[in-house]
Protein backbone atom coordinates (compact mmCIF):
# COMPACT_ATOMS: atom_id res chain seq x y z
CA UNK A 1 0.00 0.00 0.00
CA UNK A 2 1.64 3.24 -1.15
CA UNK A 3 0.30 6.37 0.44
CA UNK A 4 0.21 9.69 -1.35
CA UNK A 5 2.70 12.17 0.18
CA UNK A 6 0.06 14.34 1.90
CA UNK A 7 -1.50 11.33 3.61
CA UNK A 8 1.90 10.03 4.65
CA UNK A 9 2.84 13.39 6.16
CA UNK A 10 -0.52 13.66 7.86
CA UNK A 11 -0.05 10.27 9.54
CA UNK A 12 3.54 11.09 10.49
CA UNK A 13 2.61 14.36 12.18
CA UNK A 14 -0.45 12.82 13.80
CA UNK A 15 1.74 10.13 15.40
CA UNK A 16 4.43 12.60 16.39
CA UNK A 17 1.88 15.00 17.85
CA UNK A 18 0.31 12.20 19.91
CA UNK A 19 3.66 11.07 21.33
CA UNK A 20 4.65 14.69 21.83
CA UNK A 21 1.58 15.67 23.83
CA UNK A 22 1.52 12.44 25.79
CA UNK A 23 5.18 11.79 26.52
CA UNK A 24 7.80 14.22 25.26
CA UNK A 25 6.34 17.57 26.35
CA UNK A 26 5.29 16.46 29.87
CA UNK A 27 8.60 14.71 30.54
CA UNK A 28 10.53 17.69 29.19
CA UNK A 29 8.48 19.98 31.39
CA UNK A 30 9.41 18.02 34.54
CA UNK A 31 13.09 18.14 33.62
CA UNK A 32 12.88 21.85 32.91
CA UNK A 33 11.15 22.58 36.21
CA UNK A 34 13.68 20.46 38.09
CA UNK A 35 16.75 22.17 36.69
CA UNK A 36 15.38 25.67 36.23
CA UNK A 37 16.38 26.77 39.79
CA UNK A 38 19.85 25.44 39.14
CA UNK A 39 21.60 22.14 39.66
CA UNK A 40 22.41 23.06 43.27
CA UNK A 41 18.75 23.24 44.23
CA UNK A 42 18.23 19.83 42.68
CA UNK A 43 21.03 18.28 44.72
CA UNK A 44 19.85 20.03 47.88
CA UNK A 45 16.40 18.60 47.38
CA UNK A 46 17.56 15.01 46.88
CA UNK A 47 20.01 15.12 49.77
CA UNK A 48 17.69 16.09 52.61
CA UNK A 49 17.72 13.53 55.46
CA UNK A 50 14.32 12.16 54.41
CA UNK A 51 15.43 11.82 50.79
CA UNK A 52 18.70 10.16 51.72
CA UNK A 53 17.04 7.63 53.98
CA UNK A 54 14.42 6.93 51.29
CA UNK A 55 17.22 6.35 48.80
CA UNK A 56 18.98 4.09 51.26
CA UNK A 57 15.83 2.10 51.93
CA UNK A 58 15.06 1.71 48.22
CA UNK A 59 18.61 0.53 47.53
CA UNK A 60 18.42 -1.91 50.42
CA UNK A 61 15.23 -3.39 48.96
CA UNK A 62 16.99 -3.70 45.59
CA UNK A 63 19.96 -5.38 47.27
CA UNK A 64 17.66 -8.06 48.66
CA UNK A 65 15.25 -8.46 45.76
CA UNK A 66 17.81 -8.80 42.94
CA UNK A 67 19.90 -11.67 44.40
CA UNK A 68 16.75 -13.58 45.35
CA UNK A 69 15.32 -13.17 41.86
CA UNK A 70 18.58 -14.33 40.27
CA UNK A 71 18.98 -17.23 42.70
CA UNK A 72 15.49 -18.58 42.03
CA UNK A 73 14.98 -17.17 38.53
CA UNK A 74 17.94 -18.77 36.73
CA UNK A 75 17.25 -22.36 37.92
CA UNK A 76 13.57 -21.89 37.13
CA UNK A 77 14.41 -20.68 33.62
CA UNK A 78 16.78 -23.62 33.22
CA UNK A 79 14.23 -26.18 34.25
CA UNK A 80 11.58 -24.58 32.01
CA UNK A 81 13.89 -24.50 29.00
CA UNK A 82 15.60 -27.86 29.45
CA UNK A 83 13.14 -30.24 31.01
CA UNK A 84 9.73 -31.69 30.42
CA UNK A 85 7.63 -32.27 33.50
CA UNK A 86 4.07 -32.49 34.64
CA UNK A 87 2.46 -29.16 35.46
CA UNK A 88 4.88 -27.17 33.32
CA UNK A 89 2.22 -25.04 31.65
CA UNK A 90 0.72 -24.32 35.07
CA UNK A 91 4.14 -23.13 36.25
CA UNK A 92 4.45 -20.94 33.12
CA UNK A 93 1.05 -19.39 33.86
CA UNK A 94 1.95 -18.67 37.50
CA UNK A 95 5.15 -16.89 36.42
CA UNK A 96 3.17 -14.50 34.20
CA UNK A 97 0.51 -13.97 36.87
CA UNK A 98 2.14 -10.88 38.48
CA UNK A 99 1.81 -9.01 35.16
CA UNK A 100 -1.95 -9.41 35.36
CA UNK A 101 -2.43 -8.43 38.99
CA UNK A 102 -3.09 -4.82 39.97
CA UNK A 103 -0.43 -3.46 42.38
CA UNK A 104 -3.14 -2.61 44.91
CA UNK A 105 -4.40 -6.19 44.78
CA UNK A 106 -0.82 -7.31 45.46
CA UNK A 107 -0.91 -5.20 48.60
CA UNK A 108 -4.29 -6.59 49.68
CA UNK A 109 -3.06 -10.14 49.08
CA UNK A 110 0.02 -9.61 51.22
CA UNK A 111 -1.97 -7.97 54.01
CA UNK A 112 -4.46 -10.84 54.03
CA UNK A 113 -1.67 -13.43 54.13
CA UNK A 114 0.97 -11.88 56.38
CA UNK A 115 -0.97 -9.25 58.33
CA UNK A 116 -1.60 -9.76 62.04
CA UNK A 117 -5.16 -10.94 61.28
CA UNK A 118 -4.12 -12.81 58.16
CA UNK A 119 -3.67 -16.44 57.28
CA UNK A 120 -0.03 -16.42 58.40
CA UNK A 121 -0.68 -13.93 61.21
CA UNK A 122 1.18 -16.21 63.62
CA UNK A 123 4.47 -14.96 62.17
CA UNK A 124 3.74 -11.51 63.56
CA UNK A 125 1.69 -12.50 66.59
CA UNK A 126 3.80 -15.38 67.91
CA UNK A 127 7.21 -14.94 66.34
CA UNK A 128 7.20 -11.16 66.66
CA UNK A 129 8.30 -10.54 63.08
CA UNK A 130 6.37 -7.56 61.77
CA UNK A 131 5.93 -8.05 58.04
CA UNK A 132 3.04 -5.83 57.03
CA UNK A 133 3.72 -2.14 57.79
CA UNK A 134 7.35 -3.13 58.12
CA UNK A 135 10.37 -3.66 55.93
CA UNK A 136 9.69 -7.34 54.99
CA UNK A 137 6.33 -6.31 53.52
CA UNK A 138 8.02 -3.89 51.13
CA UNK A 139 10.44 -6.63 50.08
CA UNK A 140 7.65 -9.18 49.55
CA UNK A 141 5.61 -6.73 47.45
CA UNK A 142 8.69 -5.90 45.36
CA UNK A 143 9.51 -9.58 44.75
CA UNK A 144 5.90 -10.32 43.79
CA UNK A 145 5.92 -7.73 41.01
CA UNK A 146 9.43 -8.57 39.75
CA UNK A 147 9.27 -12.39 39.74
CA UNK A 148 8.71 -12.69 35.96
CA UNK A 149 11.58 -10.50 34.74
CA UNK A 150 14.70 -12.66 35.19
CA UNK A 151 12.90 -15.86 34.18
CA UNK A 152 11.30 -14.31 31.12
CA UNK A 153 14.54 -12.73 29.89
CA UNK A 154 16.74 -15.80 30.47
CA UNK A 155 14.44 -18.57 29.25
CA UNK A 156 14.28 -17.55 25.54
CA UNK A 157 18.09 -17.20 25.46
CA UNK A 158 18.43 -20.75 26.80
CA UNK A 159 16.12 -22.00 24.05
CA UNK A 160 18.13 -20.15 21.45
CA UNK A 161 21.58 -21.39 22.43
CA UNK A 162 20.43 -25.00 22.53
CA UNK A 163 22.33 -27.72 24.34
CA UNK A 164 25.20 -28.55 21.95
CA UNK A 165 27.92 -26.82 23.93
CA UNK A 166 26.60 -28.05 27.25
CA UNK A 167 26.53 -31.59 25.91
CA UNK A 168 30.06 -31.21 24.55
CA UNK A 169 31.27 -30.02 27.93
CA UNK A 170 29.52 -32.92 29.65
CA UNK A 171 31.05 -35.37 27.17
CA UNK A 172 34.48 -33.98 27.95
CA UNK A 173 33.89 -34.81 31.57
CA UNK A 174 32.93 -31.47 33.08
CA UNK A 175 30.79 -31.47 36.20
CA UNK A 176 27.38 -29.80 36.05
CA UNK A 177 28.55 -26.77 38.00
CA UNK A 178 31.61 -26.40 35.76
CA UNK A 179 29.34 -26.55 32.72
CA UNK A 180 27.10 -23.94 34.30
CA UNK A 181 29.90 -21.50 35.15
CA UNK A 182 31.93 -21.89 31.97
CA UNK A 183 29.32 -22.58 29.29
CA UNK A 184 25.77 -21.69 30.30
CA UNK A 185 26.32 -18.55 32.37
CA UNK A 186 28.51 -16.77 29.78
CA UNK A 187 25.92 -17.37 27.07
CA UNK A 188 22.96 -16.13 29.11
CA UNK A 189 24.78 -13.16 30.63
CA UNK A 190 23.12 -10.48 28.49
CA UNK A 191 19.62 -11.85 28.99
CA UNK A 192 20.35 -12.09 32.69
CA UNK A 193 21.72 -8.54 32.72
CA UNK A 194 18.59 -7.17 31.14
CA UNK A 195 16.40 -9.15 33.52
CA UNK A 196 18.33 -7.71 36.46
CA UNK A 197 18.11 -4.18 35.05
CA UNK A 198 14.34 -4.52 34.68
CA UNK A 199 14.12 -5.90 38.22
CA UNK A 200 16.08 -2.97 39.64
CA UNK A 201 13.98 -0.42 37.77
CA UNK A 202 10.69 -1.99 38.79
CA UNK A 203 11.78 -2.37 42.41
CA UNK A 204 12.83 1.27 42.64
CA UNK A 205 9.66 2.36 40.88
CA UNK A 206 7.02 0.19 42.54
CA UNK A 207 4.37 2.32 44.23
CA UNK A 208 0.90 0.76 44.49
CA UNK A 209 1.98 -2.49 46.09
CA UNK A 210 4.42 -0.82 48.45
CA UNK A 211 2.13 1.95 49.67
CA UNK A 212 -0.42 -0.68 50.75
CA UNK A 213 1.99 -2.59 52.98
CA UNK A 214 4.18 0.27 54.23
CA UNK A 215 3.61 2.53 57.19
CA UNK A 216 5.16 5.32 55.07
CA UNK A 217 7.26 6.75 57.89
CA UNK A 218 10.15 8.95 56.71
CA UNK A 219 13.41 7.32 57.67
CA UNK A 220 12.09 3.83 58.36
CA UNK A 221 9.61 2.71 55.75
CA UNK A 222 9.42 5.41 53.10
CA UNK A 223 10.86 4.44 49.74
CA UNK A 224 11.67 6.90 46.95
CA UNK A 225 8.30 6.53 45.23
CA UNK A 226 6.44 7.03 48.51
CA UNK A 227 8.54 10.14 49.10
CA UNK A 228 7.42 11.54 45.74
CA UNK A 229 3.75 11.13 46.63
CA UNK A 230 4.33 12.41 50.16
CA UNK A 231 6.12 15.55 48.99
CA UNK A 232 3.48 16.29 46.39
CA UNK A 233 0.66 15.84 48.89
CA UNK A 234 2.39 18.19 51.34
CA UNK A 235 2.60 20.85 48.65
CA UNK A 236 6.35 20.49 48.12
CA UNK A 237 6.02 20.25 44.35
CA UNK A 238 9.63 21.04 43.60
CA UNK A 239 10.85 18.30 45.94
CA UNK A 240 8.55 15.82 44.20
CA UNK A 241 9.91 16.88 40.79
CA UNK A 242 13.50 16.46 41.97
CA UNK A 243 13.00 12.90 43.25
CA UNK A 244 11.02 12.08 40.10
CA UNK A 245 13.93 13.24 37.99
CA UNK A 246 16.20 10.96 40.00
CA UNK A 247 13.86 8.02 39.35
CA UNK A 248 13.55 9.02 35.70
CA UNK A 249 17.31 8.71 35.33
CA UNK A 250 16.96 5.04 36.25
CA UNK A 251 14.25 4.64 33.60
CA UNK A 252 16.45 6.25 30.96
CA UNK A 253 19.31 3.90 31.87
CA UNK A 254 16.92 0.98 31.34
CA UNK A 255 16.04 2.28 27.87
CA UNK A 256 19.71 2.72 26.97
CA UNK A 257 20.53 -0.82 28.09
CA UNK A 258 17.60 -2.05 26.03
CA UNK A 259 18.75 -0.23 22.88
CA UNK A 260 22.32 -1.49 23.32
CA UNK A 261 21.22 -5.09 23.87
CA UNK A 262 18.83 -4.95 20.90
CA UNK A 263 21.63 -3.72 18.65
CA UNK A 264 23.91 -6.49 19.93
CA UNK A 265 21.23 -9.09 19.33
CA UNK A 266 20.46 -7.98 15.77
CA UNK A 267 24.18 -7.91 14.99
CA UNK A 268 24.51 -11.42 16.35
CA UNK A 269 21.61 -12.70 14.29
CA UNK A 270 23.05 -11.07 11.17
CA UNK A 271 26.32 -12.88 11.70
CA UNK A 272 24.61 -16.19 12.14
CA UNK B 1 9.62 -4.82 29.26
CA UNK B 2 8.09 -6.24 26.14
CA UNK B 3 4.80 -7.60 27.28
CA UNK B 4 3.46 -9.22 24.18
CA UNK B 5 1.28 -12.26 24.46
CA UNK B 6 3.06 -15.18 22.93
CA UNK B 7 0.90 -17.36 20.75
CA UNK B 8 1.02 -20.42 22.96
CA UNK B 9 4.72 -20.81 23.69
CA UNK B 10 4.40 -24.52 24.31
CA UNK B 11 3.34 -25.13 20.74
CA UNK B 12 6.27 -23.34 19.17
CA UNK B 13 9.12 -24.25 21.47
CA UNK B 14 10.64 -27.61 20.89
CA UNK B 15 11.90 -29.44 23.93
CA UNK B 16 15.63 -29.59 23.85
CA UNK B 17 16.36 -32.55 26.04
CA UNK B 18 14.48 -35.43 27.48
CA UNK B 19 13.51 -35.62 31.09
CA UNK B 20 16.86 -36.96 32.10
CA UNK B 21 15.76 -40.49 32.71
CA UNK B 22 16.62 -41.49 29.15
CA UNK B 23 20.11 -42.40 28.05
CA UNK B 24 21.13 -39.25 26.16
CA UNK B 25 23.42 -36.72 27.82
CA UNK B 26 23.11 -38.09 31.31
CA UNK B 27 25.12 -35.36 33.02
CA UNK B 28 23.35 -32.28 31.66
CA UNK B 29 21.28 -29.94 33.77
CA UNK B 30 18.56 -31.94 35.32
CA UNK B 31 20.16 -34.86 33.63
CA UNK B 32 20.99 -36.64 36.83
CA UNK B 33 18.19 -38.62 38.23
CA UNK B 34 16.11 -36.55 40.62
CA UNK B 35 17.50 -33.07 40.04
CA UNK B 36 14.64 -32.13 37.74
CA UNK B 37 12.05 -32.76 40.38
CA UNK B 38 14.25 -30.96 42.90
CA UNK B 39 14.42 -27.85 40.68
CA UNK B 40 10.73 -28.00 39.85
CA UNK B 41 9.99 -28.35 43.54
CA UNK B 42 12.16 -25.37 44.48
CA UNK B 43 10.60 -23.22 41.76
CA UNK B 44 7.10 -24.25 42.79
CA UNK B 45 7.66 -23.54 46.47
CA UNK B 46 9.25 -20.16 45.72
CA UNK B 47 6.41 -19.11 43.41
CA UNK B 48 3.80 -20.43 45.81
CA UNK B 49 5.09 -18.42 48.77
CA UNK B 50 5.62 -15.27 46.73
CA UNK B 51 2.66 -15.31 44.34
CA UNK B 52 0.09 -18.05 44.90
CA UNK B 53 -0.37 -18.05 48.68
CA UNK B 54 -1.04 -14.29 48.89
CA UNK B 55 -3.61 -14.58 46.11
CA UNK B 56 -5.12 -17.61 47.84
CA UNK B 57 -5.40 -15.51 51.00
CA UNK B 58 -7.71 -13.13 49.12
CA UNK B 59 -9.99 -16.00 48.16
CA UNK B 60 -9.83 -17.38 51.70
CA UNK B 61 -10.75 -14.02 53.24
CA UNK B 62 -13.62 -13.59 50.82
CA UNK B 63 -14.88 -17.14 51.36
CA UNK B 64 -14.73 -16.63 55.13
CA UNK B 65 -17.29 -13.83 54.83
CA UNK B 66 -19.69 -16.00 52.88
CA UNK B 67 -21.49 -15.37 49.61
CA UNK B 68 -23.76 -12.68 51.11
CA UNK B 69 -20.87 -10.53 52.29
CA UNK B 70 -19.18 -10.91 48.90
CA UNK B 71 -22.32 -9.91 47.04
CA UNK B 72 -22.98 -6.96 49.40
CA UNK B 73 -19.41 -5.72 48.89
CA UNK B 74 -19.44 -5.87 45.09
CA UNK B 75 -22.95 -4.43 44.73
CA UNK B 76 -22.58 -1.58 47.23
CA UNK B 77 -23.12 1.83 45.68
CA UNK B 78 -19.52 2.91 46.01
CA UNK B 79 -18.26 -0.35 44.47
CA UNK B 80 -20.66 -0.13 41.53
CA UNK B 81 -19.72 3.50 40.94
CA UNK B 82 -16.02 2.59 41.00
CA UNK B 83 -16.62 -0.25 38.51
CA UNK B 84 -18.53 2.12 36.25
CA UNK B 85 -15.78 4.74 36.35
CA UNK B 86 -13.03 2.15 35.88
CA UNK B 87 -14.72 0.37 33.00
CA UNK B 88 -15.86 3.44 31.04
CA UNK B 89 -12.47 5.11 31.28
CA UNK B 90 -10.62 1.86 30.50
CA UNK B 91 -12.79 1.12 27.44
CA UNK B 92 -12.29 4.67 26.18
CA UNK B 93 -8.54 4.44 26.74
CA UNK B 94 -8.42 1.09 24.94
CA UNK B 95 -10.25 2.48 21.90
CA UNK B 96 -7.95 5.52 21.67
CA UNK B 97 -5.01 3.12 22.01
CA UNK B 98 -6.30 0.97 19.14
CA UNK B 99 -6.40 3.96 16.80
CA UNK B 100 -3.27 5.84 17.80
CA UNK B 101 -1.32 2.64 18.49
CA UNK B 102 -1.93 1.55 14.91
CA UNK B 103 -1.02 4.98 13.54
CA UNK B 104 2.20 5.14 15.57
CA UNK B 105 3.18 1.57 14.67
CA UNK B 106 2.45 2.31 11.01
CA UNK B 107 4.55 5.47 10.97
CA UNK B 108 7.41 3.73 12.78
CA UNK B 109 7.52 0.85 10.27
CA UNK B 110 6.44 2.35 6.92
CA UNK B 111 7.65 5.91 7.17
CA UNK B 112 11.14 7.31 7.44
CA UNK B 113 12.20 10.59 8.97
CA UNK B 114 15.13 11.96 10.95
CA UNK B 115 14.91 11.05 14.62
CA UNK B 116 12.74 7.99 14.02
CA UNK B 117 14.91 5.75 16.19
CA UNK B 118 14.70 8.19 19.06
CA UNK B 119 10.91 8.31 18.81
CA UNK B 120 10.93 4.52 18.67
CA UNK B 121 12.78 4.21 21.96
CA UNK B 122 10.68 6.94 23.62
CA UNK B 123 7.66 4.62 23.16
CA UNK B 124 9.05 2.37 25.90
CA UNK B 125 9.49 5.21 28.38
CA UNK B 126 6.06 4.76 29.99
CA UNK B 127 6.97 1.13 30.81
CA UNK B 128 10.28 2.12 32.34
CA UNK B 129 8.93 5.07 34.31
CA UNK B 130 7.60 4.50 37.84
CA UNK B 131 3.83 4.98 37.91
CA UNK B 132 3.97 7.72 40.53
CA UNK B 133 6.41 9.63 38.33
CA UNK B 134 3.97 9.15 35.44
CA UNK B 135 1.32 10.75 37.62
CA UNK B 136 3.55 13.74 38.32
CA UNK B 137 4.61 14.02 34.68
CA UNK B 138 0.97 14.25 33.62
CA UNK B 139 0.24 16.80 36.34
CA UNK B 140 3.07 18.99 35.12
CA UNK B 141 1.29 19.57 31.82
CA UNK B 142 -2.34 19.00 32.77
CA UNK B 143 -2.39 19.99 36.44
CA UNK B 144 -2.94 23.26 38.31
CA UNK B 145 0.35 24.79 37.11
CA UNK B 146 -0.26 23.85 33.50
CA UNK B 147 1.66 26.13 31.13
CA UNK B 148 -1.08 25.68 28.50
CA UNK B 149 -3.88 26.31 30.98
CA UNK B 150 -5.37 22.84 30.84
CA UNK B 151 -6.75 21.78 34.21
CA UNK B 152 -7.56 18.10 34.19
CA UNK B 153 -6.73 17.29 37.82
CA UNK B 154 -9.66 15.63 39.59
CA UNK B 155 -11.53 15.04 36.32
CA UNK B 156 -12.10 11.79 34.48
CA UNK B 157 -10.20 13.25 31.51
CA UNK B 158 -7.16 13.52 33.76
CA UNK B 159 -7.46 9.86 34.76
CA UNK B 160 -7.93 8.96 31.09
CA UNK B 161 -4.83 10.80 29.95
CA UNK B 162 -2.72 9.25 32.72
CA UNK B 163 -3.93 5.81 31.62
CA UNK B 164 -3.18 6.66 27.97
CA UNK B 165 0.36 7.47 29.04
CA UNK B 166 1.02 4.21 30.87
CA UNK B 167 -0.66 2.04 28.21
CA UNK B 168 0.96 3.70 25.17
CA UNK B 169 3.48 0.90 24.43
CA UNK B 170 1.07 -2.06 24.42
CA UNK B 171 -0.65 -1.72 21.03
CA UNK B 172 2.38 -0.15 19.34
CA UNK B 173 4.71 -2.92 20.47
CA UNK B 174 2.39 -5.77 19.58
CA UNK B 175 1.45 -4.42 16.12
CA UNK B 176 4.91 -3.20 15.09
CA UNK B 177 6.63 -6.59 14.55
CA UNK B 178 3.63 -7.98 12.64
CA UNK B 179 3.54 -4.92 10.41
CA UNK B 180 7.25 -5.30 9.78
CA UNK B 181 6.90 -8.93 8.71
CA UNK B 182 3.78 -8.32 6.63
CA UNK B 183 4.17 -9.56 3.07
CA UNK B 184 4.23 -6.50 0.82
CA UNK B 185 3.63 -8.69 -2.27
CA UNK B 186 0.00 -9.30 -1.38
CA UNK B 187 -0.53 -5.56 -1.14
CA UNK B 188 1.18 -5.02 -4.49
CA UNK B 189 -0.86 -7.77 -6.08
CA UNK B 190 -4.07 -6.21 -4.76
CA UNK B 191 -2.97 -2.81 -6.06
CA UNK B 192 -2.12 -4.18 -9.50
CA UNK B 193 -5.58 -5.74 -9.64
CA UNK B 194 -7.02 -2.28 -9.20
CA UNK B 195 -7.79 -2.20 -5.48
CA UNK B 196 -7.55 1.25 -3.94
CA UNK B 197 -5.84 1.99 -0.63
CA UNK B 198 -9.01 1.74 1.41
CA UNK B 199 -9.76 -1.73 0.02
CA UNK B 200 -6.18 -2.90 0.51
CA UNK B 201 -6.22 -1.65 4.08
CA UNK B 202 -9.51 -3.23 5.08
CA UNK B 203 -9.15 -6.45 3.06
CA UNK B 204 -5.44 -7.22 3.28
CA UNK B 205 -3.69 -5.33 6.06
CA UNK B 206 -6.31 -5.10 8.78
CA UNK B 207 -7.15 -8.84 8.84
CA UNK B 208 -3.45 -9.65 9.17
CA UNK B 209 -3.01 -7.16 12.00
CA UNK B 210 -6.18 -8.06 13.85
CA UNK B 211 -4.75 -10.64 16.30
CA UNK B 212 -1.90 -8.36 17.32
CA UNK B 213 -4.20 -5.34 17.58
CA UNK B 214 -6.56 -7.27 19.84
CA UNK B 215 -3.71 -8.60 21.93
CA UNK B 216 -2.25 -5.13 22.45
CA UNK B 217 -5.67 -3.71 23.24
CA UNK B 218 -6.38 -6.51 25.72
CA UNK B 219 -3.11 -5.94 27.56
CA UNK B 220 -3.76 -2.20 27.65
CA UNK B 221 -7.27 -2.77 29.00
CA UNK B 222 -6.05 -5.21 31.63
CA UNK B 223 -3.40 -2.73 32.75
CA UNK B 224 -5.89 0.14 32.78
CA UNK B 225 -8.46 -1.52 35.06
CA UNK B 226 -5.87 -2.27 37.74
CA UNK B 227 -3.81 0.91 37.51
CA UNK B 228 -3.18 2.81 40.72
CA UNK B 229 0.03 4.83 40.94
CA UNK B 230 -0.43 6.92 37.81
CA UNK B 231 -4.03 7.94 38.59
CA UNK B 232 -3.71 8.56 42.31
CA UNK B 233 -2.40 12.14 42.16
CA UNK B 234 -4.19 13.32 39.03
CA UNK B 235 -7.51 11.58 39.81
CA UNK B 236 -7.86 12.38 43.48
CA UNK B 237 -10.54 9.72 44.13
CA UNK B 238 -13.69 11.76 43.59
CA UNK B 239 -16.46 9.16 44.07
CA UNK B 240 -18.43 8.48 40.90
CA UNK B 241 -16.14 10.71 38.87
CA UNK B 242 -12.50 9.66 39.23
CA UNK B 243 -12.43 7.03 41.96
CA UNK B 244 -11.35 3.83 40.20
CA UNK B 245 -11.73 0.39 41.74
CA UNK B 246 -8.11 0.13 42.87
CA UNK B 247 -8.56 3.33 44.88
CA UNK B 248 -11.79 2.02 46.35
CA UNK B 249 -9.92 -1.12 47.45
CA UNK B 250 -7.36 1.04 49.22
CA UNK B 251 -10.12 2.97 51.00
CA UNK B 252 -11.68 -0.31 52.16
CA UNK B 253 -8.35 -1.54 53.55
CA UNK B 254 -7.84 1.76 55.36
CA UNK B 255 -11.29 1.37 56.91
CA UNK B 256 -10.32 -2.18 57.89
CA UNK B 257 -13.03 -3.74 55.71
CA UNK B 258 -10.84 -6.66 54.67
CA UNK B 259 -13.64 -8.83 53.33
CA UNK B 260 -14.87 -5.97 51.13
CA UNK B 261 -11.38 -5.29 49.83
CA UNK B 262 -10.94 -9.00 49.08
CA UNK B 263 -14.24 -9.09 47.18
CA UNK B 264 -13.39 -6.10 44.93
CA UNK B 265 -9.90 -7.55 44.39
CA UNK B 266 -11.45 -10.81 43.20
CA UNK B 267 -13.61 -8.93 40.69
CA UNK B 268 -10.53 -7.12 39.28
CA UNK B 269 -8.55 -10.36 39.15
CA UNK B 270 -11.33 -12.25 37.39
CA UNK B 271 -11.80 -9.52 34.76
CA UNK B 272 -8.03 -9.49 34.14
CA UNK B 273 -7.85 -13.26 33.85
CA UNK B 274 -10.78 -13.44 31.44
CA UNK B 275 -9.17 -10.82 29.18
CA UNK B 276 -5.82 -12.61 29.21
CA UNK B 277 -7.47 -15.99 28.67
CA UNK B 278 -9.25 -14.68 25.57
CA UNK B 279 -5.95 -13.24 24.33
CA UNK B 280 -4.24 -16.60 24.76
CA UNK B 281 -7.04 -18.27 22.78
CA UNK B 282 -6.75 -15.70 19.99
CA UNK B 283 -2.97 -16.06 20.01
CA UNK B 284 -2.98 -19.84 19.73
CA UNK B 285 -5.60 -19.71 16.95
CA UNK B 286 -3.44 -17.26 15.02
CA UNK B 287 -0.39 -19.50 15.53
CA UNK B 288 -2.31 -22.52 14.25
CA UNK B 289 -3.48 -20.64 11.18
CA UNK B 290 0.09 -19.62 10.49
CA UNK B 291 1.21 -23.24 10.74
CA UNK B 292 -1.47 -24.30 8.28
CA UNK B 293 -0.44 -21.57 5.86
CA UNK B 294 3.15 -22.74 5.78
Amino acid sequence: MTLTPPVRLLLRYLALAYIGILVIVPVGLILWRTFQPGIGAFFDSISTPAALSALQLSLLVVAIVVPLNVLFGVPTALVLARNRFRGKSALQAVIDLPFAVSPVVVGVALILLWGSAGLFGFVENNLGLKIIFGFPGIVLASIFVTVPFVIREVEPVLHEIGTDQEEAAATLGSQWWQTFWKVTLPSIRWGLTYGVVLTIARTLGEFGGVIMVSSNLPGTSQTLTLLVADRYNRGNEYGAYAVSTLLMTVAVIVLIVQVVLDARRSRASKQA
Amino acid sequence: MTATVEPNPEATRPELTGNGEGGRAPRLFGGRYGTTSLRVGAASIWLSVIVLLPLAAIVWQSAGGGWDAFWRAVTSNAALESFRVTLTISVGVTLVNLFFGLVVAWVLTRDDFPGKRLVDSVIDLPFALPTIVASLVMLALYGPNSPVDLHLQHTKWGVGIALLFVTLPFVVRSVQPVLLELDRETEEAAASLGANNATIFTQVILPALLPSLLSGAGLAFSRAIGEFGSVVLIGGAVPGETEVSSQWIRTLIENDDRTGAAAISIVLLVVSFIVLFILRAIGSRAAKREELAQ
